[in-house]
Order: structure tokens, then sequence, then C-alpha cells
């Protein structure tokens, strides 16, 4: 398995210092867990982090604090060592952090038709954005649209091509406002997809300004 | 923001320290720390929170956080270190990114009442090329210094996010310039950053 398409470094940087939406946060966990390469990268972006942290001008804490912390510490026991799994996205359909989310496949949720060879399931998140998986039948294409903020999605099962390129399963697109695209389910498999946004998305098309309302990211 | 206080002026400050002392102070808490995850001292512990507690209140309350709530979050995020030491690996990270991942996750954590995205990392298969810890100690080392000779503009936006932990489009709004300038700005700082790890020298 070759993931092909990657995190913008903006993104992952994001994510490192812990200020992406929750859907969002979930597109890049997932996509982590399958990918080496960006783990890689957050490892590097979160050491930003640690500079700063060893930067930064203390703010005391309360005279107590040492004192109550250390006369808790008894009654805390040690962490437990969990088992965080990677996986190749071969082995598993569903990486960690999303099968422990929906605790279960994908062809057990409840998908609902949007029109169009769309289907959804809303994950719900409450905050700004939105978080859902998409799953469009063979030939399928969204309408083109372009997105007043930032757009991930990663691919879970099937492919797709645009004007970027192909994607597949694993492959991320960290798309903003620059890009207007038209996404084209190019197999005989169904696609299926995790996308997270941060603002709305903006059709531009006259079929895209139709089904806007029933799409809702 | 204030055109007479720029954002990073506390980074300079620091450039006059001698770079070999807080080199040597890196590496002693890592070694603390892992020691901390053998022994379970509290004697230990208690070192680890004088220098670090001050520190991760300091970064939460520049996350916005109300006192009261900081000094709350700031004792979770120590008693996080307590009960995870034995997970901490000088090989990996510096004892202050493992620290700051803690303290940012406890935030969320206390911002969100969902706790539905696991923000912590698998472990790594061992790495054939693995840097050892005095190497790592380097390349945090060398990573302050990038940080300080950043271009302001780039150090500000990388301020702001992980700092005051706004968002790409909260910083966009703030400073009045396009969403793509501050994505371009980080990864204009981040690919410098990148070069004092050795990725892209």
């Amino acid at each position: 398995m070759n993931i092909s398409h990657h995190f913008d470094d903006a993104t992952l940087m994001a994510y490192a210092a812990g200020t992406l939406p929750q859907g969002m946060a979930l597109v890049v966990a997932c996509h982590l867990h399958w990918c080496p390469e960006c783990r890689h990268r957050v490892k590097q972006a979160e050491a930003v982090g640690g500079a700063l942290l060893d930067n930064i001008s203390p703010v005391a804490v309360s005279d107590s604090a040492l004192d109550d912390i250390l006369a808790s510490l008894d009654e805390v026991p040690a962490a437990a060592q969990k088992q965080v799994k990677t996986s190749e996205p071969n082995q598993t359909e569903l990486p960690d952090p999303l099968s422990t989310y929906l605790n279960k496949s994908l062809d057990d949720l409840p998908w609902k038709w949007i029109g169009y060879g769309m289907y959804q399931v809303d994950l719900n998140f409450g905050g700004k954005g939105a978080a859902r998986l998409f799953k469009l039948a063979p030939g399928v294409s969204v309408p083109h649209h372009t997105h007043t903020g930032n757009e991930l999605t990663l691919i879970l099962r099937g492919s797709y091509s645009d004007e970027i390129g192909r994607f597949r399963r694993g492959d991320v697109a960290d798309l903003d406002s620059d890009v207007l695209h038209q996404p084209i389910v190019d197999t005989g498999e169904d696609c299926i997809c995790l996308i997270a946004t941060d603002a709305p998305l903006k059709f531009t098309g006259i079929m895209g300004r139709l089904i806007q309302p029933f799409i809702g990211l | 923001m204030q055109e007479d206080e720029p954002i990073g002026g506390d980074v300079n400050a620091v450039t006059k320290l001698a770079e070999d002392s807080r080199k040597q102070m890196r590496d002693e808490w890592s070694a603390r720390l892992m020691s901390l995850g053998e022994t379970r001292d509290k004697a230990v512990f208690a070192q680890l929170f004088s220098y670090f507690a001050p520190r991760v209140k300091a970064y939460i309350i520049r996350l916005g956080m109300p006192l009261a709530t900081a000094e709350e979050v700031t004792q979770e995020a120590m008693l996080a270190v307590w009960r995870k030491a034995h997970m901490f690996n000088s090989d990996k990270a510096a004892a202050s990114t493992w620290i700051f991942t803690l303290a940012r996750n406890q935030c969320i954590d206390r911002m969100r009442r969902e706790k539905a995205v696991e923000y912590e990392l698998p472990e790594e298969e061992p790495d054939p090329d693995q840097r050892d810890n005095a190497e790592h100690a380097i390349l945090a080392e060398r990573m302050q210094i990038a940080i300080q000779q950043l271009p302001e503009n780039q150090a500000q936006v990388l301020h702001l996010s992980y700092y005051e932990g706004k968002s790409h489009s909260e910083i966009a709004e703030q400073l009045g310039i396009p969403l793509g300038s501050v994505k371009s700005r980080l990864r204009l700082a981040f690919s410098k950053l990148k070069t004092y790890w050795g990725d892209e020298a």
C-alpha cells in the first residue's frame, strides 16, 4: 500500500498545536495511524511546541499546588500502557480512531441518501464545521465546488480522481479556498471518504447550488 | 496585535542565554523524567513539578483559559506526567515536548466535553536509524535557535498558533491577511525548522 497524497505541513502544525476543530483532528488522527511519514512530521511539529515551552516566561503556581499534588499521588495509579495500534491501510478497513468512534463497520452505518448517487452519515461533532462520511456510487461526480475554509478528506474505500490527481484508500486531500475541484469516482467500486471542514463548502454550478442544502457541509 | 508589542519578544531575550547550559539542562530534565518512570520517586516528581508546572501554567494561560481554570488544568497535566512517566522515552522526544503534548491534550479535553479524538500517536516500530538521546537533545537545541531566527512574520503566526491556540482562519482575521498567507508563513517556518532536524539539510 502506497500513500501518495499527504497533509500540508500547515495542517499538521495546527494538529500539533491542538487548534483543529474536532472533526478535522479526527481525519488527521486516522491518517496518522496509516502514514509513518506524516507521523514523523507531527513529531517535529510537536517539538516546536516543546521548544516554545522551554522558552516561555513561567507563571507561578499557587503556594500549595505542589503539596496538594504530592498528597494525592498515592491514590493515582500509573496509567495502563495503552496499545495504540498502527496499521497498514490494507490490514483493517478502518483506522483505529474512527473504528473506536463508530464502533460499527462501514456497511452497517445508517447511510442517508442525499441524491445524485451520494449517501452520507453525519458524525455530529459539535463546534465549528462538520465531519461526515460520504459514499459515492461508481461514476458519480460531486459538483464543482470550492471551500470557504479548509476541507480534509481521507479515502477509506475505493478511489476518485479530480483536477489534482487520483486519490486512493489511505490518501488525503487537504484543500482550501484556492482549489476548485470536481471529484469523480473512477472505478466500479463505491468510494467512501471521511470528510471534515471548518467552514461550509461553496458549490459553483447550478447543480451544486441545488444540492447544497442537502449536503450541508 | 499592538505594533509596539512584537510577539516573540521573550524568544529573542532567551537568545542571550548560554546555549550549552540550556542543552545540558534539557538533557537533565529528560533524564529525570526517565528516572521518574522507572522509580516513581516523589522527590524527582517534585523537581519536575517545580520546573515545568509554572511553564505549563503560562502556556495554558496563553491559550486563553481563565486563571483559576489554568491552575486546575496545570494540576491535571502534571498529574498526567506522574501517571504516564513510564511511557516517556527520551529517544523519541525531549521532556519539554512530551509535557507540551500532555498539557495540550488536557486543554483540549477541558475545552471540549467529548473526547472522541485520540491525539496520542501510535507507538513506532523500531526504527533502524533512530536517533539516540544525545543527538535528540542537540536537535532540540538547534530547533530552539532556529525558532529565534525566524523572520518576525513567521515567528508571529507560530506563536499565535501554538501559544494562543488560534486556528488558521482566526489568525488570518486577526492579522488581516488571507488564509493562504497564514498557511504559507507556517509552511516556510516549518521547512526552516526541519532543516535543523537534518531532513532537508
